[in-house]
């Protein structure tokens, strides 16, 4: 067990390193620098300040001093936003983007497990032809058309919800609907298979000649053993909704760290691309990594490798 | 000669008349009369039962007849800017064209209205529609070229070298794909353009190296999968007793590789390629949307909705249009996909 969780993590750590190196020499292929397009500042300044950023040495030294001040905590000053370190900027950013995909977590369990179980203890009626129906086209709908449309129809048509920014519960709805549709639809796909998959078990049969109640063997048995394919789902989905909330940040102008990630590659601000990236890829491997080990004590039948 | 053998009625003798040779039609009455179904037949006979794909199919099949077939002799093209015709909503006329009509001339109306600019919004959509279905096709095409490639060799040369290569896609599985591609988009733009100036690669100029730049970006990012599920599907049938005939009788590791695995898990393949597609659109129109997309004035699905965000309140229908055809496409992909699965993966055959 203690060797599996140590491999995972060197696994992860691993990752995290290719991720770092690529995005270094990824960034430095794309032409023009940071201070490139200011036109404000004269040949004499730019030198300056790429001497006092340390852009003026070479690919691999540079490569080597970011490396190392990672290794010690230190992202580096932001080139863009002066007097910011990159850090800081994280720190304060972040916070908007985990509130607004916690939520849409949240809702996403929310929905699609009731949604699935429904669907399959009801299996071939009505109700779960209605909800096969929401299930594949949530799916099918990109999370940005999602929230135009609700910006459209809500936020202009009706005006019943606010547009912009984070400010109160109900500037929560929109976003937070946008971004959950695609995962509830999904876990409610997973949810209604797997629980299909499991009342045709043997066990199930068993308990109900027993006389146990058909809702006791829905929550005691099945529901138990169901779950754990959302489980799985659910590490990458919150890393995913971490990182892919770029678009709906941007829709509904919320001032998250999706929308420095983006600005920062527009304006080759190095130290953020750098920062941003490894901060958010560490946050997609720690999900999946932690999920992998805490599946082993959900489910005590996987073996582990 | 039959009747030469006496029976005791009484004896546990058995009856000779059953003994004898079976006459024509006797055996005729017991030949199968079904023949026997091949992998392709059986799976295109469960196909074809299955409304839904079928349905899927016929959808995408109209949606590519107007993405590449009519715009053909469509009399719009999706990058002229008519004069005076702005921002007209659906089947309206500007008065220019009001006038050619009321002189007797036949003008071809703006089936879905123009833009801004004053382009056929009609036109343009078939245009969008044909860079999402041809991003959504190349991507699929590349990345099974590069996953396939990849899984089977891995699988059939097995020890360390399937090792090291299998760690490497469990590496790349855990890098946040929508960050790299946002970062690859962009740190491939500018090489590329460049490049679409030397001689010899004009051609790229007329598919536009943005988009390009998304083919190339989703075969590098989108492989990993299809390179697992080709791997464990190779990894049983190498195991598989023709599949020692042929190396018992002599065959290259490249001819059973191409001949006896890529021939068995073509059903995967197919099932898995054609479910890449939907993805592949729904990353473009992320990616359109983000403004790293096909560049102006090519439309993609995606970019037609960004643009048409900032007008939604007027003109609502320049943003509905576009955001139900992804949506449809989407879905029909992802419809018949399932179908494809449910007729050809032999493991969910009941």
């Amino acid at each position: 067990m203690a060797k599996y969780v140590v491999k995972r993590i060197a696994m992860g750590l691993l990752s995290l390193f290719v991720v770092a190196t690529l995005t270094f020499f990824m960034m430095n292929l794309v032409p023009g620098g940071p201070f490139v397009a200011e036109k404000s500042i004269s040949a004499a300044a730019q030198a300056a300040l790429n001497a006092k950023f340390g852009l003026d040495k070479p690919l691999m030294v540079r490569y080597a001093n970011y490396m190392t001040s990672v290794l010690q905590g230190d992202f580096g000053w932001s080139l863009k936003q002066r007097g910011r370190t990159v850090g800081d900027i994280i720190t304060s950013k972040f916070p908007v983007s985990a509130r607004l995909a916690g939520v849409a977590v949240l809702a996403a369990l929310c929905v699609g497990i009731p949604l699935g179980c429904i669907a399959a203890y009801n299996r071939g009626k009505w109700a779960d032809s209605f909800i096969i129906v929401f299930a594949t086209c949530g799916i099918a709908v990109p999370s940005f058309i999602t929230s135009v449309l609700l910006l459209y129809y809500f936020g202009s048509y009706l005006g019943v919800l606010p547009t912009i920014g984070l400010n109160d519960w109900q500037s929560y709805i929109m976003p937070a609907t946008a971004l959950a549709l695609y995962p509830a639809a999904y876990i409610t796909r997973l949810m209604r298979s797997s629980l299909l998959d499991v009342m045709g078990q043997d066990y199930m049969r068993t308990a109900r000649a027993k006389g146990v109640s058909s809702f006791k063997t829905l929550f005691k048995h099945a529901l138990r053993n169901a779950i754990l394919p959302v489980v799985t789902y659910v590490g990458p989905m919150v890393a995913a909704l971490m990182t892919g909330s770029f678009v709906v940040e941007k829709i509904f102008t919320i001032p998250g760290l999706g929308g420095e990630f983006v600005s920062s590659i527009t304006n080759r601000d190095y130290t953020m691309i750098m920062g941003t990236t490894i901060f958010l890829a560490a946050l997609v491997i720690l999900a999946t990594v932690v999920v992998d080990i805490l599946y082993k004590f959900i489910d005590p039948r996987i073996k582990l490798k | 000669m039959a009747e030469t053998i006496k029976k005791n009625p009484l004896s546990f003798q058995l009856d000779p008349s059953d003994f004898l040779p079976a006459s024509n039609e006797e055996k005729e009455s017991l030949v199968v009369m079904r023949e026997s179904v091949g992998f392709w037949k059986d799976g295109l006979r469960r196909l074809r039962k299955n409304k839904i794909a079928m349905v899927s199919l016929v959808v995408i099949l109209i949606f590519a007849v107007f993405a590449y077939i009519v715009p053909v002799f469509y009399p719009y093209s999706y990058r002229e800017q008519i004069k005076y015709s702005e921002n007209l909503a659906p089947f309206e006329y500007s008065q220019k064209e009001q006038a050619r009509i009321d002189a007797g001339e036949d003008v071809f109306p703006h089936v879905c209205g123009t833009d801004r600019s004053g382009r056929d919004y009609a036109a343009r959509l078939m245009m969008g529609t044909r860079i999402s279905l041809s991003v959504g096709l190349v991507a699929s095409l590349l990345v099974l070229l590069i996953g396939a490639t990849y899984g089977a060799v891995s699988a059939f040369l097995g020890g360390w070298v399937d090792i090291i290569m299998m760690r490497i896609t469990d590496i790349l599985y855990t890098l946040p794909d929508v960050l790299l591609i946002i970062l690859l988009a962009t740190a491939m733009k500018e090489p590329l353009a460049n490049l679409a100036e030397q001689p010899g690669f004009q051609w790229m100029k007329t598919l536009g190296p943005n988009l390009i730049s998304i083919f190339i970006v989703f075969a590098l990012l989108y492989w990993v999968s299809m390179a697992r599920i080709v791997r464990s599907q190779v990894l049983t049938l190498k195991e598989s007793e023709y599949v020692t005939a042929a190396r018992a009788l002599g065959a290259s590791n490249g001819r059973i590789i191409r001949k006896h695995l890529i021939t068995n898990c073509l059903g995967t393949l197919i099932v898995t390629t054609t479910l890449q597609i939907p993805s592949s659109i729904f990353t473009e129109s992320y990616m359109s949307f983000l403004g790293l997309g096909v560049a102006a004035p090519v439309p993609s699905l995606g970019s037609l909705a960004t643009d048409a965000v900032k007008g939604m309140n007027t003109y609502p229908h320049l943003l509905i249009l576009p955001a139900v055809i992804i949506s449809i496409i989407i879905l029909a992909f992802n419809l018949f996909g399932d179908g494809l699965r449910d007729a050809f993966d032999p493991k969910l055959k009941s």
